[in-house]
């Protein structure tokens, strides 16, 4: 079955997400979460303002390949993962939290 | 370069028009610049223009990818105006603002900016709260503003809808009235040829695929016409500055979005300003060939695309709709989308870099165009002198390191 991620609409589109739990679902249901696996740093005493600041503003902002957090707002309120192209749009896989995506570190 | 005057007009008007000269050259890159620039938008071009008017340096290449303007340059919904919040903002926009006012005798290119007016609209007690603050920094700022009541509004703009029964009423707004809009294209224009007649070679479809480095300094971009040197590199490309500064082994605090606008077909003229609200978000002016021009908020998720997703595009039209019940009948003709690149604090980047010789100037979300000349003019002061000016000290990318933001989100007027 080819992968749907777009409902078509002429020019405009929007995103059909796959909720691991739910199925897909229109774009509209969720929320967006931002760029998945920022790791709060633990030993927060030794941390320099400079590494506070690459953990709380600095993004990777990717063209191309993302993996990103989205939650079903409207649906059953769950956090996943997205994988998604970020200039087709295309959502090659969605993970749930606690499943690793390809190629991504501990 | 030809001085355009109602004199060459008329003597071009002899020969059916047909004999106007190229308003800048298209030469092909030189080995080595003194600054190159990277990202020919209008931001981009008013820097090169300011680095040759005000600075002497002319050897300089503005390099871009595409055509000059193609990207948020002509993508934004023009708006003009410097009533922002805090002070550094409003001192930076007003900068641009001054510059806005002389910018066409100055190019001597018809930017048509046009200072119609920007209402921002208050729906609720706190957003009249809100507006009275501004209104106030921004009058101790040498910024001119006022309050409006609903009656005010409605007296200026008869098509309005202020019925105190409406869902979200209109209870007054501030007036900015220096604000308005300009022909975006005709800025990126205008400072391209200002800037190629002081000896900048502005090189189109030429992208930078690589910033070369030797130690901890820049010697040059590889690009799709080959290596070009240079020991001072101006980066300015809106949203994609993430990957510039990839190349550069940088990280920034950006993220980059897409931003949709519209336009109407052209009608009969019904709308002589401005108008923005916060509380139902969309913002709507009359462009003078008669179109409606509209925009509203990003939409949520990372985007490089220059599109976004038909449900803002639904929001944004319902927040026109409750101001505007009117214009429900009214077709739209065209939409797309810009990256924008937002910074946490809706507010621009524009400085020095860890990398000696090698500058950013990115950031500036949702309200770019506003700034152009502003922007160009302190970025090419901090290339010029390799340190900000005082005007944009405070928009150092140290600044999200020491903690200093300049928190502009909801407080600048609209949401971002």
């Amino acid at each position: 079955m080819p992968r749907r991620w777009l409902i078509d609409a002429g020019e405009h589109s929007i995103l059909l997400i796959e909720c691991p739990w739910c199925g897909p679902r229109c774009q509209t249901e969720f929320s967006y979460g931002g760029e998945a696996h920022i790791v709060r740093p633990l030993d927060t005493d030794a941390l320099s303002d400079d590494q506070w600041a690459d953990y709380l503003f600095m993004r990777k902002n990717p063209r191309g390949h993302h993996l990103e957090q989205w939650i079903h707002t409207y649906g059953c309120r769950r956090w996943f993962k997205v994988e998604r192209d970020t200039v087709t749009y295309r959502i090659a896989a969605v993970h749930k939290v606690n499943e690793r995506a390809p190629g991504e570190y501990e | 370069m030809t001085r355009y005057s109602i004199f060459t007009l008329a003597r071009n008007a002899l020969s059916y028009h047909e004999k106007w000269a190229a308003a800048w050259r298209s030469p092909p890159p030189k080995s080595e610049y003194d600054v190159v620039i990277v990202g020919g938008g209008g931001h981009g071009l008013a820097t090169a223009y300011y680095l040759a008017k005000e600075h002497g340096i002319t050897n300089v290449a503005v390099l871009e990818k595409s055509w000059i303007g193609s990207g948020n340059t002509g993508r934004n919904t023009t708006i003009v105006r410097s009533n922002y919040l805090w002070d550094e903002a409003t001192l930076l926009y007003e900068k641009s603002m001054k510059l806005w006012e002389g910018l066409s005798q100055d190019l001597n290119y018809n930017v048509m900016f046009s200072q119609r007016g920007v209402l921002n609209l208050g729906h609720t007690l706190q957003d009249m709260r809100d507006i009275r603050r501004r209104v106030n920094a921004n009058r101790l700022n040498g910024v001119d503003g006022e309050v409006l009541n609903a009656t005010q509004v409605k007296a200026m703009v008869p098509i309005i809808n202020t019925s105190p029964r409406s869902r979200y009423p209109i209870l007054g707004a501030s007036l900015q009235r220096r604000g308005g809009i300009a022909r975006h294209d005709a800025v990126a224009w205008g400072f391209a040829r200002g800037a190629d007649a002081r000896g900048v070679d502005i090189i189109q479809n030429c992208e930078v695929t690589a910033i070369r480095r030797e130690a901890n300094a820049v010697i040059g971009v590889e690009t799709t016409m080959g290596f070009i040197k240079a020991k001072r590199i101006g980066v300015v490309t809106a949203g994609n500055s993430s990957v510039l500064a990839a190349m550069a082994g940088l990280r920034l605090p950006i993220e980059s979005h897409p931003l949709q606008a519209l336009v109407s077909e052209p009608i009969k003229p019904v709308l002589h300003t401005v108008v923005m609200s916060n509380a139902v978000h969309g913002y709507i002016s009359q462009a003078d060939k008669g179109d409606l021009v509209i925009g509203a908020g990003i939409d949520s998720y990372v985007g490089y695309g220059q599109r976004g997703s038909f449900s803002i595009i639904e929001g944004t039209l319902a927040a026109i709709l409750e101001m505007f019940p009117a214009f429900s009948r009214i077709r739209m003709n065209r939409q797309w989308g810009g990256i924008v690149d937002v910074s946490p604090d809706a507010c621009p980047i524009i400085g020095l870099t860890p990398v000696q010789g090698l500058y950013f100037n990115c950031g500036w979300g949702t309200g770019g165009f506003k700034a152009t000349p502003g922007s160009g003019w302190v970025f090419a002061h901090t290339i010029a002198q390799n340190r900000p000016h005082e005007l944009n000290a405070p928009f150092s990318l140290e600044r999200f390191s020491s903690g200093r933001l300049i928190d502009e989100h909801g407080a600048a007027a609209v949401a971002h």
